[in-house]
């Protein structure tokens, strides 16, 4: 009887361990893991080599990861997912524009872009900040219409505004930028290309992009261990008690967005100069959608996340977009990765969405 | 003096009036006055500008009719009812196929899509059921991931799975629909059902009435108004205006919330269907792309909020959003020497007054709480002072 007690104990002990486990990393993280796994075991069969595979998906994590990265402040003092993220991408394209349109070149090019996006993206992200401090509560759906409507706003000012690079405007009218700009001639992989490894013909690690990478994790992971940072994560997690102790609740979530609004416009710089093309007019539309989808898939929630999140779902996330469409590609012959993108991006966010949280009641 | 005072009131009255007026229906308002600039700027002759809004009035209020009772039932606006445009285009893809033409191909259509609609609006449901407090991001982002499957099903599954005799249809790898389908089958067959054209004249084709397409909008209109009579329109209700309230008198508000959404998606399928007999081609990926958005623009600009709509909102709104649809490309050339612009423009107001009429409901709503919050405060400080 006792013996019987104990065995029971014991088999609910392990399926307890396992059941934490399957908790803390969550469904989507074990089998998307598992997948890409298989996925790599694969690549002999589908006859890929295994160092290209690693090498783009590691330019693409080192790509996208600060665009990830960029959620973090937002979702810490509970403004939920921020699906205004284009926002910060219109001012990192005017920074990177306006440095070609200078015609700077090489890191000096990379850094005036990142410098003259800056103080734009401080703009926009204060007054969307505004914004969503007057509308607490429906952030998101907000947010998404906020991040549509200024993509499609620049989308008439980008025919308007008096650029005269002829490597930017159309050529036969004289005005008008082009739907992609080339990044080629100006910084396309200088900050890739610092330190970088090239590991016989075909395995390339950027290591610059990484690098830069680790600094600004560092620096966001510093300021949330500073006073204003620990402030703000109170602000996400009870709002009444951090108002009861004297934070500013309302400041809070400003800094939040402008500060996620500024990472996003590095961002969109580091991704044009490792992709080597300026995408405009409504390229950034639905670019804020694959980020929301690679934190959410690290493991962070509609409240929380950190930086390993960030990490670990840009690895996965990109990981499988990278893998799967190749592998299917050279198995089935046919390409199917704008239609995986879609089904992963979209369904990773509506299971975050659905999920049965504290804060969903 | 006294006079003085009492015109001063009478203005401070009227002046009031206005602004409560303006505080309900900010966003037509805002909309009534962008138009009396650009409309004028366009050039365009009355009877074409009529001419153009009949046509689409008759094309989109079904679209724009579907979005009503999830508002009714408190889930928002349902962006996810490009599942049922989606329905809805498969359903046609496959009677083209089928090549059954004229009206019974228009029901025979309407038919096909009842079943992927039922489904996809249960599915739809249940999601949104474990979503609450967020639908209306939910629906949105529900749509874009079904879109994913739709161009699954169409680009990989049409072909080998989904038999289609018709090589035509097929892209030239042997499976996967083409971008476009000619719908010359049913193009217009409700349109041209009862042919009615005033101020015919030899040069000039007149306006084009679609009679046999506003019966059926008005058929559904009287529907919507007899279902909010009938019990489950009242639990609808219900559940719209305070969800715990309804549950604890006994009304199953999950199921409500369900069935609202199931009925929101067979009817953007048939609102789809007509769309399309009106347009006459259907591009495979790209024509339910936009169809919630514009709807629900349309909707909003009509006055409506996302938690009440009525069917006057419905056509005003699409009178006014499609009249600034119509307009913008050429107001842009002769405002700004580009009609690229124009259209741009378009794209830009559709989403930003959907963003706009978000804002205000949201802020409004939040400043009541407020009001409410200090209010209470008020209630509970008092009796403490007191005893201090």
């Amino acid at each position: 009887m006792k013996e019987n007690l104990n065995n029971i104990n014991e088999k609910r002990n392990f399926g307890q361990a396992l059941k934490n486990f399957i908790d803390v990393a969550g469904w989507p993280r074990i089998i998307i893991g598992i997948f890409l796994i298989l996925l790599f075991a694969m690549t002999p069969i589908a006859k890929l080599r295994l160092s290209t595979s690693l090498s783009d998906t590691l330019v693409r994590v080192g790509m996208n990861a600060i665009m990830v990265l960029a959620l973090v402040p937002m979702v810490q003092s509970g403004c939920g997912l921020n699906f205004g993220l284009p926002l910060g991408f219109i001012a990192g394209i005017l920074g990177a524009i306006l440095s070609i349109e200078f015609n700077l070149t090489g890191l000096k090019g990379l850094f005036s872009a990142i410098g003259i996006s800056i103080p734009f993206a401080v703009i926009f992200g204060y007054a969307y900040g505004q914004l969503l401090n007057r509308v607490k509560g429906d952030e998101m759906m907000i947010a998404t219409y906020v991040g549509f409507s200024s993509v499609s706003l620049f989308c008439i000012f980008w025919l308007l505004l008096p650029f005269k690079s002829p490597v930017m405007v159309w050529g036969y009218a004289g005005k008008g930028l082009r739907t992609t700009i080339s990044t080629q001639k100006f910084w396309q992989n200088s900050l890739s290309d610092i330190l970088s490894l090239r590991i016989g013909e075909t395995f390339y690690f950027p290591t610059g992009m990484f690098l830069f990478f680790a600094l600004l994790c560092f620096l966001i992971w510093a300021f949330f261990h500073t006073k204003v940072g620990t402030a703000m994560t109170a602000v996400g997690s009870n709002p009444d008690y951090a108002r009861a102790s004297g934070v500013s609740v309302d400041k809070m979530r400003t800094l939040s967005v402008v500060i996620s609004t500024v990472l996003g416009a590095i961002g969109i710089i580091i991704y044009q100069q490792s992709y080597g093309f300026i995408q405009i007019y409504n390229g950034p539309l639905y670019m804020g959608f694959p980020a929301v989808a690679a934190i959410l898939l690290g493991g962070a929630s509609v409240h929380k996340a950190n930086i390993g999140n960030v990490i670990i779902g840009t690895f996965l996330f990109q990981g499988i977009l990278t893998m799967a469409p190749s592998v299917i590609n050279s198995l089935l012959q046919t390409d199917m990765s704008e239609i995986f993108r879609i089904i992963i991006s979209m369904g990773m966010i509506l299971y975050a969405l659905t999920r049965k949280t504290k804060g969903n009641r | 003096m006294r006079k003085i005072d009492n015109k001063n009131e009478l203005l401070k009255n009227i002046f009031k009036n206005i602004m409560i007026f303006i505080s309900k229906y900010p966003v037509p308002i805002m909309f009534i006055i962008f138009l009396i600039f650009t409309v004028p700027m366009s050039h365009f002759t009355v009877k074409y500008l009529i001419n153009e809004l009949l046509t689409r009035l008759a094309r989109n209020s079904f679209l724009v009719l579907s979005l009503l009772l999830p508002i009714m039932a408190g889930m928002g606006i349902n962006f996810a009812m490009v599942l049922g445009a989606m329905a809805g285009q498969i359903s046609l893809i496959l009677i083209t196929d089928w090549s059954i033409v004229g009206i019974p191909g228009f029901f025979l259509a309407i038919l096909v899509s009842l079943p992927i609609a039922i489904l996809l609006g249960f599915l739809c449901g249940y999601i949104l059921n474990r979503a609450k407090g967020r639908e209306m991001v939910t629906s949105m982002i529900l749509g874009f991931f079904m879109n994913g499957f739709y161009q699954f099903i169409v680009l990989y599954m049409m072909g080998p799975v989904i038999p289609i005799k018709n090589k035509l249809l097929l892209l030239s790898r042997g499976f996967g629909i083409r971008n476009a389908i000619n719908l010359q089958a049913i193009r217009q067959c409700i349109d041209d059902f009862i042919p009615i054209t005033i101020l015919k004249t030899q040069y000039d084709p007149g306006i084009k009435i679609p009679i046999a397409t506003f019966i059926l909008i008005a058929l559904f209109c009287f529907f919507i108004i007899w279902f909010k009579k009938t019990k489950i329109g009242q639990d609808m209700r219900a559940v719209g205006q305070d969800r715990l309230i309804a549950e604890s008198s006994g009304i199953a508000s999950d199921r409500t919330r369900l069935l609202s959404i199931v009925i929101s998606t067979v009817l953007a399928a048939i609102g789809q269907i007509i769309f399309l007999q009106n347009v006459g081609t259907l591009s495979t990926y790209n024509s339910h792309d936009q169809t919630g958005q514009f709807a629900a623009a349309s909707l909003l600009v009509g006055g409506a909020t996302v938690s009440s709509a009525n069917i006057g909102n419905v056509f005003l709104g699409v009178t006014l959003f499609h009249l600034m649809f119509i307009v913008s490309p050429m107001a842009g050339k002769n405002i700004l020497g580009n009609a690229q612009v124009g259209e741009y423009f378009r794209v830009f107001v559709s989403y930003g007054i959907i963003a706009i009429a978000l804002v205000l409901y949201s802020w409004k709503r939040h400043k009541e709480k407020e009001r409410e919050r200090m209010a209470l405060r008020q209630n509970t400080t008092t009796p403490k002072t007191k005893t201090e």
